[in-house]
């Protein structure tokens, strides 16, 4: 982790709530990691990421949290190979990750991803066909990764004719097929209503669970964080750094059934008191931004 | 009929009825036979005309010449929306001119057509083809441009490579809109053949036309018009329906 800017709030570890991370030799690393945005004409350059230290251990459920506009997309940008950094080092199973996505790394972004002009079943075996796999071997995956998405019954219909949800869902089974050993996910439930993001998140869990693949997750909800994360990094307002990491100790086999945990209450109240002041300054910043 | 609407069959029987009312019209002699003959006539006109082979020969150029203005404006047209997507700067160039192309009346053209292609039939497949470049060019623009730039990160989160992802993603996600313009591309380019050779040429179906309008020979003129419609009818109809199912399958309506 980066060490904590001057003026950021102290948070105390919850006893009981809180445990260490896996000792394991990371899975992903990042190292100094900044990322700034050439300036655009007449403007400054955008300082929008960093300096950023993190360590993703293999098999863990990471969420970062932040303010709008933190950074936390571009995080999973650089990452997933997306984006370059400006300056220090990503690596992924000890190699170097330099601007283009390596094998191993799944990707789901928030908007849907869905290619309209395939049916489900197409979509999901896209990335498999495109491999030159076999047919019987792609829908033996396919169907598997189709079951366990619950869109078994709608592997001929196109996505037009599916909800946000399964739409969504349709995006993680075609990430899933590939069986990535480190799952990007950013904000992927973000459209979605609050119930359906439970469910999903239950789905994830299983997801999580049944594969062994790393995940590392952005998203905006603090419940979505506390409840599927075995730890949530927070993140400061821009450019973003992370001003605590938060272990949530939650059993390997949870399920939505933990929000009612008193601990649950615990631990997305930590969150929220780091990202209080954090959303304010980014609140105040596209003020300015909108006066001018 | 499986597959018409309702709205479909009012359109048809509209149409059934003018028909009925023109052909009771005409018939009753409330309308002079030498501007207008009975729907029925044009009809055994068109038969004839079919059947004698008389008009194969103009029929065919007409066609031919059609389907080289289109088949040039479509290739041209996808290049130069591609050109333009790639490179801005010629893009803010060229708008305000694409912007009001469709202003200048394009036959004017003609005679410094003749001067560069000779008398044959080249002349009218440029103007054909003009008629019809920019409408392929602009949709080609647009649909690159509406390509989601989700679609152009998933196809980096999947390493394709940069053929793959044209062909692969940005192609098939820009297909309605390379579709309309090439719809549109063969409606403008017999538009701008018929017309060139309507007032222009001296050979082809439009020529034909108005070789029949001169001579007071309505049956042929009539049978001629029919058959043209016929063929432009049912070619739209037939691109019509490709465009909608394209666009259903994509949740369109």
């Amino acid at each position: 982790m980066n060490p904590r800017p001057a003026g950021a709030a102290a948070v105390a570890p919850a006893p009981g709530v809180l445990r260490e991370p896996d000792a394991a030799a990371p899975h992903a690393q990042l190292r100094g990691v900044t990322r700034v945005y050439p300036a655009a004409p007449g403007g400054q350059p955008v300082h929008a990421l960093g300096p950023i230290d993190l360590d993703l251990h293999r098999g863990e459920f990471f969420s970062v949290v932040g303010p709008s506009g933190c950074g936390k997309s571009t995080l999973l940008d650089v990452l997933g190979g997306l984006a370059v950094p400006s300056a220090g080092s990503v690596t992924f199973e000890g190699r170097p990750v330099a601007g283009h996505v390596p094998d191993g790394i799944g990707i789901v972004f928030q908007e849907d991803a869905s290619f309209p002009w395939l049916s489900v079943y197409d979509n999901a075996a896209f990335g498999l066909r495109r491999a030159g796999m076999a047919e019987a071997e792609i829908r033996e995956r396919v169907d598997h990764a189709l079951s366990f998405m619950g869109l078994r019954a709608f592997t001929g219909a196109y996505p037009a004719q599916l909800s946000g949800g399964m739409r969504q869902r349709l995006c993680i089974a075609r990430t899933l097929v590939t069986r990535p050993r480190l799952l990007l996910l950013d904000e992927p439930f973000g459209a979605l209503d609050q119930q359906t993001r439970l469910l999903m998140g239950d789905e994830l869990l299983k997801l999580w669970r049944d594969t062994g693949a790393t995940v590392l997750l952005i998203t905006h909800a603090l419940d979505e964080a506390a409840m599927l994360s075995d730890r949530v990094g927070v993140m400061s307002a821009r450019p973003g750094v992370f001003l605590d990491v938060v272990a949530t100790a939650w059993p390997r086999d949870r399920d939505s059934n933990i929000v009612s945990d008193a601990a649950f209450g615990r631990i997305t109240g930590r969150l929220w008191s780091t990202l209080r002041t954090e959303s304010l300054k980014s609140l105040a910043f596209g003020q300015e931004a909108a006066l001018g | 009929m499986k597959g018409i609407s309702r709205a479909g069959w009012i359109r048809l029987l509209v149409v059934a009825l003018l028909l009925l009312a023109l052909e009771g019209a005409c018939r009753a002699g409330w309308i002079d036979p030498v501007a207008v003959i009975a729907p029925s006539q044009m009809i055994a006109g068109a038969w004839h005309l079919l059947a004698s082979g008389k008009y194969t020969r103009p029929i065919l150029l007409t066609l031919s010449n059609v389907a080289m203005a289109a088949g040039l404006a479509v290739a041209t047209g996808f290049a130069a929306g591609w050109l333009l997507y790639r490179l801005p700067r010629l893009r803010r160039a060229a708008d305000p001119l694409l912007a009001s192309y469709y202003a200048v009346p394009t036959f004017i053209f003609y005679p410094l057509f003749i001067v560069l292609f000779g008398l044959n039939r080249w002349p009218l497949v440029a103007i054909g083809f003009i008629f019809a470049v920019v409408a392929m060019a602009l949709n080609t623009l647009q649909g690159f441009e509406r390509v989601p730039r989700v679609l152009r990160r998933t196809a980096r989160a999947m390493r394709l490579s940069t053929r793959e992802e044209l062909v692969r993603i940005v192609l098939p996600s820009c297909a309605p809109h390379l579709f309309t313009g090439l719809k549109l591309s063969i409606v403008y380019s017999f538009i701008g053949v018929i017309a060139g050779e309507f007032v222009l040429s001296g050979a082809g179906l439009g020529f034909e036309i108005a070789f029949a309008y001169n001579s007071f020979d309505n049956a042929t003129m009539y049978g001629l018009m029919i058959l043209l419609l016929g063929f432009v009818g049912g070619l739209n109809m037939l691109l019509y329906s490709w465009e909608r199912r394209l666009y259903l399958r994509r949740g369109g309506r």
